[in-house]
């Protein structure tokens, strides 16, 4: 369709102005008349035997409308395969990890509700617990789960070439251990919704949910209605990376109080909630053995996972299978083993996080690759570039590589840096001595662009033109923050050649929105965007016959823009936008324009026993450098700038792309430097935002540069691919990489803390060290 | 119940509360104003602030009683006759927003350290919400905007004084 008049610029988001204005209604911002405050109570144990609840003294406290527990549901459990259902909305029988609900009221003022939850006597018999992913897969430990052996929740294997034979080929062997620690979602918006049960059997939901229809599912089943009946609505979310997909103990508590009292119920959880007993990222110890020829070239790798899961399974089988299917990615990796085990502990549960995965695995193979540049002397550019992939190369565990600007990537990120020269510089300047090292550090990715799992993996979209040239979008896709509404409106008014004010999109609701899997794994553009133009296409097509009409023009020879549509031939012959909406309805036949369309991208999923086969629509490629300044004497590690480059297929809005690139920036750094769940007996010991280390906006670097590159793939819509996620898998690299070349040291432990530099620093002044890692 | 006299964005408002309410919930429970958010409600993250006498407060640490006859502005006070006030039409325009959670807080600190100081340097900005937490932005756009207005701000002012001198 030529020329974009639209997509391609900066177009500040459509749900920008309710944002700045305080009108964005978020779910703790809503209330419904005559509803009830709801409260949990959490366990204090990490692994106990419900003996007894006794809820008689808060029944009986005034105000107090209805107590549940875990009995109340009736053995219902969920997760996120048929196999994997293993938690419960309330725990029936057994607390598995510190704040484990057991037990939550409704009442008609929060400090009743507070008052009640105190009130509630539960009989514990405290069990044996396990905190450790190794030790709870030893024979012998705490079985969190009866019935489950040697506590391992998921597993995962892959073996793809002849592994063996390659390493008996390599000129070098690397073997390593890395630890990838347990961080937070870090949204500021803690869990929220309100529920509605109307007998007999139907349900309305308002919830801070990324994938609303998540819960859309799951109250269907636990309250044994039709889908038909469960009204999911979405309000807007105070973002997610991940931690907004499951339904959690609120929102089944929700529906099941208002059933039983008849009331509407609300349900805030506090930023403790999330801190104590919320999910997390899964912490990962990780061996890679890597083997090389000696110019570099990539041969092997072996990979074994030890993730730790927590006390339930939820989401963690995709994180370990991308964790591994991703070591084929961003290098031409011929021959890979994959071992992993996702071990319950009795700790919150670890679940999907901004990479899923793919950011702990990409984070060690980074930075072995960088050991192994060391061992052979080899240039760190160099060695990425030689096994780079490139459009149309298939992966050894078959991933359909359909467009591939990584090597530009890693050009352009390393010149706008000067890499080469800026490298000496440094190195010159760490020779001076003094009390600041600086170095500099490279890493790369290759991530997925609309993730694809089992069951209904389509999006879908509802356009609808109005009479008065205007477009309504309802698509099943939702925004958590990241922009998918403003790629939508972006993408209706290019169609239409509309301005993106004359777009309206939906919020999520069950009732009239297409079902959709959920905004998770890069979908939105990837996956959402071409059902939006299939659907836009049909409105099209509707309006281009009666134009064609009026114009007295074949309708091929339309174009659509300015608000105008007219022949290719005949500019001064065009006619407003809105008066062909208006002739559209107002003659002939009274039609209206209303188009549906959806997108699955029809290929083979994967092979979830083998992990062989496209995961994803198509993928995303990246490079990062960064440069960090270690202070000898405190041990800080400061990130001073990070350049990023990134194939994003087409650039659709740079305001939009910029600000996830600096949003990935941002938790890499935090994950590289800051942040940890520090727990002692399954008690996360800094619950807070002042004691868990979020970096403010003086920690910041003050240079971050994004550099796209179009790589105009095939599949995605316009050539667009994912800019959301990618980039949070090669931050923690680059930094780490970067503090290996100021400091001679590869801290193979994260997050990266001044104790652990100066210790380090000391060790290596001692002469204990060198060039080695530092796993402390 | 005790009673209270709150002027919150330029309106008088008289009312009851419990001696154990926040002006966070006042202003979002008894007033319906629902632009400062409950993050960490505990004086963390910066959600909550508002200005009160001219200084950036977190809301969710006052107590409601204490802000007898105090002038309070909050994100819906900020826009005036449908203008929006140069700080939110700059976070718009700078793509400084994304969740938007943290938005009405952040935008709030940013006046009131432009109110005190019209011309700051990018580490007073970033120094003036080191206190207003975002997981989306990486701060780089919201530094980027408030630092627009403080220099469109401060070139206004010396056009102004420029004419002045004619």
């Amino acid at each position: 369709m030529g020329e974009f008049s639209i997509l391609g610029k900066s177009t500040p988001r459509v749900d920008g102005i309710a944002k700045i204005t305080g009108k964005a209604e978020y779910a703790a911002d809503l209330s419904v008349t005559g509803m009830l405050y709801g409260q949990v109570l959490r366990s204090p144990y990490p692994h106990a035997r419900i003996v007894s609840i006794d809820t008689s003294r808060a029944e009986g406290l005034l105000g107090v409308r209805g107590v549940i527990t875990g009995k109340d549901f009736n053995g219902f459990r969920h997760g996120f395969m048929v196999h994997t259902r293993d938690e419960s909305p309330l725990a029936p029988d057994k607390v598995r990890f510190v704040g484990d609900e057991v037990a939550a009221v409704a009442a008609i003022d929060p400090d009743i509700a507070q008052e009640a939850i105190e009130l509630i006597r539960v009989d514990y018999e405290i069990l044996p617990a396990v905190f450790d992913p190794e030790e709870a897969m030893r024979e012998g430990a705490p079985a969190i789960h009866d019935h489950v052996q040697r506590n391992i929740s998921a597993e995962m294997h892959m073996n793809f070439g002849d592994v063996k034979a390659a390493f008996a080929q390599a000129d070098h062997i690397r073997e390593d251990r890395f630890f990838s620690q347990s961080v937070l979602h870090g949204f500021l918006e803690p869990h929220a919704c309100i529920a509605s049960y109307e007998e007999p059997g139907k349900i309305t939901f308002w919830g801070s949910k990324q994938s609303p229809y998540f819960p859309y599912r799951n109250l269907a089943s636990a309250f044994k209605v039709p889908l038909s009946k469960v009204r999911v609505i979405q309000p807007y979310v105070g973002g997610g990376f991940g931690g907004k997909n499951d339904t959690f103990a609120l929102d089944y508590s929700a529906v099941m109080l208002s059933k039983k009292t008849g009331h509407p119920v609300k349900f805030v959880y506090d930023i403790e909630d999330v801190m104590m007993a919320g999910r997390r990222r899964h912490p990962m110890i990780i061996h890679l053995k890597t083997g090389v020829k000696k110019d570099g070239t990539l041969l092997a790798t072996e990979c074994r996972v030890t993730a730790d899961g927590g006390a339930y399974t939820a989401v963690g089988p995709m994180t370990i299978y991308l964790a591994g299917a991703f070591l084929s990615l961003p290098y031409k990796m011929p021959n890979f083993k994959y071992d992993a085990v996702r071990a319950y502990t009795n700790k919150p549960v670890s679940v999907a996080q901004r990479g899923n995965g793919v950011p702990q695995t990409r984070f060690a193979a980074e930075c072995q690759l960088e050991l192994i540049a060391k061992d052979l002397g080899l240039d760190s550019v160099q060695i990425r570039l030689k096994n780079a992939v490139e459009p149309g190369h298939v992966t050894v565990n078959k991933f359909h590589i359909s467009s591939c600007g990584l090597k530009d990537t890693i050009n352009q990120a390393t010149d706008f840096v000067k890499w080469r020269e800026r490298k000496q510089e440094l190195a010159t300047e760490r020779e001076k001595g003094g009390r600041y090292l600086r170095g500099l550090g490279l890493a790369c990715n290759g991530f997925q662009s609309g993730a694809r799992l089992h069951g209904h993996t389509a999006c879908a979209v509802v356009i609808k033109v109005h009479e008065d040239g205007t477009v309504s979008v309802l698509p099943g896709a939702t925004d958590s923050g990241q922009g998918a509404e403003t790629v939508l409106a972006t993408m209706t008014a290019e169609i239409f050649g509309i301005a993106v004010e004359d777009v309206h999109v939906s919020k999520v609701d069950s009732f009239l929105t297409p079902v959709d899997p959920g905004s998770y794994g890069s979908r939105v553009t990837s996956t959402a965007g071409p059902a939006l133009m299939i659907a836009a296409g049909k409105c099209r097509e509707r309006l281009a016959e009666v134009a064609a009409q009026m114009l007295n023009v074949g309708s091929e020879e339309l174009e659509f823009r300015n608000r105008q549509v007219y022949g290719k031939n005949s500019p001064e012959k065009a006619i407003p936008f809105r008066k062909l909406c208006h002739m559209a309805y107002q003659s002939g036949s009274g039609q209206v324009i209303i188009g549906e369309g959806y997108f699955g991208q029809n290929i083979a999923l994967p092979n979830w026993e083998t992990g062989e086969g496209d995961v994803a629509n198509t993928y995303t490629f990246g490079t990062q450098v960064a440069e960090v300044e270690v202070d000898r004497e405190t041990g800080q590690v400061k990130l001073k700038r990070m350049v990023v480059g990134h194939d994003l297929g087409k650039m659709f809005n740079p305001l939009i792309v910029e600000g996830q690139h600096d949003g990935s920036i941002y938790g890499g750094m935090g994950q590289a430097l800051y942040e940890e769940c520090l727990t002692e007996d399954g008690l996360t010991l800094n619950p807070s935002l002042l004691d868990y280390k979020m970096p403010t906006a003086l920690d910041m670097p003050t240079v971050m540069k994004s550099i796209n590159i179009e790589s105009n793939d095939p599949i995605g819509p316009f050539g667009a691919k994912e800019s959301a996620e990618g980039t949070q898998v090669s931050t923690v690299p680059a930094i780490v990489n970067a503090v290996y070349d100021a400091t001679g040291i590869m801290f193979t432990d994260l997050p990266i803390t001044p104790e652990k530099v100066l210790r380090a620093l000391e060790k290596k002044e001692q002469g204990g060290v060198k060039n080695a890692p530092a796993g402390i | 119940m005790i009673d209270i006299n709150l002027l919150v964005n330029g309106i008088h408002h008289s009312l009851k509360v419990k001696d154990n309410v926040t002006l966070l919930q006042v202003l979002r429970d008894h007033l319906g104003l629902t632009g400062a958010k409950i993050g960490c409600d505990c004086g963390d993250c910066g959600t909550c602030t508002v200005i009160v006498d001219g200084e950036p407060l977190l809301s969710c640490l006052a107590l409601a009683v204490e802000m007898e006859g105090k002038a309070i502005q909050t994100i819906e006070g900020l826009a005036q006759d449908g203008q929006l006030h140069p700080l939110q039409q700059s976070f718009h325009e700078h793509g400084a927003v994304q969740c938007g959670f943290c938005t009405p807080g952040m935008i709030m600190s940013a006046k009131a350290l432009l109110d005190k100081n019209p011309n700051p340097t990018e580490f007073e900005v970033r120094r003036g919400i080191s206190g207003n937490s975002c997981r989306c932005t990486g701060y780089d756009k919201p530094v980027k905007a408030i630092m627009a207005v403080a220099e469109s701000e401060s070139r206004t002012k010396s056009e102004n004084l420029g004419k002045e001198r004619h």
